[in-house]
């Protein structure tokens, strides 16, 4: 049983960071019915802003602990200031994404609004090209390894012997994050004015403009928004799994894609909804089925969704008119 | 003016005249991962290779004539060795091939050198299908079945140890055939493997297969992948509670083991091809040398780069031509050749037979645990 429950927590935790990425895809597919595929590259350049920052942050801190010591200060309790040193990671990748987020809606998709929609699609498969082989003559091509912030930190443990349970702080940490930011994402999206506008763009972009609304505006915080979270989702991914490589991104963007069409793509709620199916799936079929299949299993949900219900679990069907 | 027109008519004449018979070198090629998943493999293995032949220019290269080493970066991919493979054939004539590492990628490249009938060497691919493509093609390392048995010797008699569950890369045909090895010798020496799981190379989260291992209540788990995926595994395996020893073959040589996986790969053993702290001449001029070079200790991929780069020279230095089919009867013919690595005699298989080691892992250092002969 105990076997059970250590797959369900492998599952949410892998679905918390889907459902970060997969929210970014829903977002900007609500307002232009675009699928950003550059959206999995801005996820891996939050790791990588994840791992400069780290490095930077840690380096220092050695630095001030020698400090603390020559001035005979007690040092800060380890869990706490890896908790702030975390955070303060995830907000500074997320501005940086924010930003690229909005460069790459501003350079790349803005000068084709009004184009043909598979115009905008080539051009996201070109950015997202561009993205990962930049990353590997910038970042060079061999993986980096992210450090440890909770290296010290026992895992906790429920029950004893055979029906042990462990959970590793870093997991709650990463799962609890990606639920605050969600929740920060809903009450940005139903309480305020520029959530109210970013529905009434996605409703209906021309009427929107009609009423007043600044939709180009609007568009470019939705990509800030969506990036921000893929940016956090890269960080809290390296944290988990600390390997930090230029093509880190493709997979994981493909299968929040998947979570994202899976739940009603379009649907904010049905982005988070998919994604924690799919991490669930995927961690029950590589502990009782065959691991090998793990990656074709995203594929595979996507294609029966599309045949049996292409709106999704949660998504609306709306007729187009011809 | 004069000076230009000497330099071009030279080069025309390098273009149309058969080479061999004017130019003053001899072109090598090498084929490796010097960036990817794998980059360390590469690098170590170019910088092996690159020592050996610096050496042997220093001493008046090979019948008067200098090596010149062309390296091709695969970047840790089967087909991108393949195009390496051809280019070095074709466009820049080299009269041998060393490569690769890994041997997914040297079956790759190996259909290619034997068709064009150029001698290939690869430094470190045990899997025994890749000198099976024919018999242009060499390895100076020992292979899977003896590696797997050396790992199975090693858990059941030094570690005392019966219940060992396998995981296993199913991208990989080294792992693959590690594994089947292992399982095969330890079996028959009376253990019992557990569970047989299995990952994909560039996976990054093993949660789930370690948690079934983690039920079946192994002695040790053996992981016979490359440095990346084990150093992950390795640190999963601890968080899950997972303390059991973890075994592996040569592809957790590198020094990203322990950056990626940190402490938590302490209390790992894996059977690899020299350790450095062998006291043999040999293999202590090399590790100085290399030293000196590069400011790194070699790993066990940079001695056999080392060693396949010696094999290929001293086997130049018995032809009189400097032939590819030459060099190749030359390579087929090495006996009780005395590289660093050990002893390296090429059989009728075109394998090299010669003693692994057994090391423990320890804090990010490689200590010598035990050597097993064939």
């Amino acid at each position: 049983m105990a076997e059970f429950f250590q797959y369900i927590i492998n599952g949410l935790s892998q679905g918390g960071t889907y459902a970060l990425i997969a929210l970014g895809y829903t977002m900007v597919f609500g307002i232009l019915q675009l699928i950003n595929f550059a959206h999995g590259e801005v996820y891996m350049l939050g790791a990588f802003a994840g791992y400069y920052t780290s490095n930077f942050i840690l380096s220092r801190r050695i630095d001030g602990k020698i400090n603390a010591l020559m001035n005979g200060a007690a040092d800060q309790s380890t869990t706490a200031s890896a908790i702030i040193t975390g955070v303060c990671i995830i907000v500074v990748a997320m501005v940086i994404c924010a930003l690229i987020g909005f460069l790459v809606e501003r350079l790349a998709y803005r000068p084709l609004r009004g184009a043909p929609r598979i115009n905008l699609l080539i051009t996201a498969v070109g950015v997202s090209l561009f993205f990962q082989y930049s990353g590997q003559l910038l970042f060079g091509s061999d993986p980096k390894a992210f450090p440890d912030l909770f290296e010290n930190l026992e895992p906790w443990t429920i029950g004893s012997d055979d029906n042990i349970l462990y959970i590793e702080p870093l997991k709650v940490f990463v799962f609890a994050t990606a639920i605050l930011l969600m929740l920060i994402l809903r009450h940005v999206i139903f309480h305020t004015r520029l959530g109210r506008a970013m529905r009434a763009v996605s409703f209906n972009h021309d009427l929107a403009s009609l009423m007043g609304i600044p939709t180009d505006r609007i568009i470019a915080a939705t990509f800030m928004m969506g990036s921000a979270l893929a940016g956090a989702a890269g960080v809290m991914v390296a944290m988990t799994y600390p390997k930090v490589e230029p093509l880190m991104g493709s997979m994981p963007g493909l299968k929040a894609f998947c979570a994202a069409v899976l739940g009603g793509i379009g649907n904010v709620t049905g982005a988070v909804l998919g994604s924690f199916i799919l991490g669930l799936a995927e961690a029950l079929l590589s502990g009782y089925g065959t691991p090998t299949y793990k990656d074709a299993l995203a594929f595979a949900i996507l294609i029966l969704i599309l045949l049996f219900k292409p709106s999704g679990i949660l998504g609306v069907h709306r007729t187009e008119k011809v | 003016m004069f000076l230009r027109v000497l330099s071009i008519s030279a080069i025309l004449c390098a273009g149309l005249c058969p080479t061999s018979s004017y130019s003053q070198t001899v072109k090598i090629g090498e084929v490796g991962s010097m960036t990817g998943s794998e980059a360390t493999f590469g690098i170590s293995t170019h910088q092996g290779i690159e020592l050996a032949i610096k050496e042997q220019n220093a001493k008046g290269g090979v019948k008067g004539k200098k090596l010149e080493l062309v390296s091709v970066d695969n970047q840790g991919k089967p087909e991108e060795a393949a195009i390496g493979t051809t280019k070095l054939i074709t466009q820049d004539k080299v009269i041998a091939v060393l490569g690769e590492v890994a041997s997914s990628r040297s079956l790759a490249m190996a259909p290619i050198a034997q068709k064009n009938k150029i001698p290939m060497i690869s430094p470190s691919s045990t899997n025994p299908k890749v000198t099976t493509i024919g018999d242009y093609i060499f390895r100076v390392c020992f292979i899977d079945p003896f590696q797997g048995e050396v790992m199975a010797k090693f858990s059941l008699e030094t570690l005392k140890i019966k219940k060992v569950a396998i995981l296993r890369d199913v991208k990989s045909d080294y792992s693959l055939g590690l594994s089947d090895y292992f399982k095969a010798a330890f079996t028959k020496g009376g253990g019992e493997i557990v569970v047989d799981q299995t990952y994909s190379s560039g996976d990054v989260d093993f949660n789930s297969q370690l948690t079934s291992i983690r039920s079946k209540k192994p002695e040790a788990i053996f992981i016979p992948g490359y440095y990346t995926e084990v150093g992950l595994i390795a640190k999963q395996a601890r968080k899950l509670g997972i303390k059991v020893p973890l075994l592996g073959g040569d592809g957790w040589d590198s020094t990203k083991l322990y950056e990626i996986g940190g402490k938590a790969l302490n209390n790992g053993y894996f059977s690899n091809h020299y350790s450095k702290d062998d006291q043999s001449p040999s293999v202590q001029t090399f590790v100085k040398n290399y030293e000196a070079a590069y400011k790194a200790t070699p790993d066990g991929l940079a001695a056999m780069g080392y060693d396949a780069a010696l094999v290929l020279i001293a086997a130049m230095e018995k032809t009189k031509n400097l032939t590819p089919k030459e060099i190749r009867d030359a390579i087929a013919s090495t006996k009780d050749f005395n590289a660093v690595t050990g002893k390296i005699s090429i059989d009728d298989k075109r394998n090299a037979s010669k003693p692994a080691v057994v090391l423990e892992v320890k804090d990010g250092k490689f200590l010598y645990k035990s050597t097993v002969s064939p």
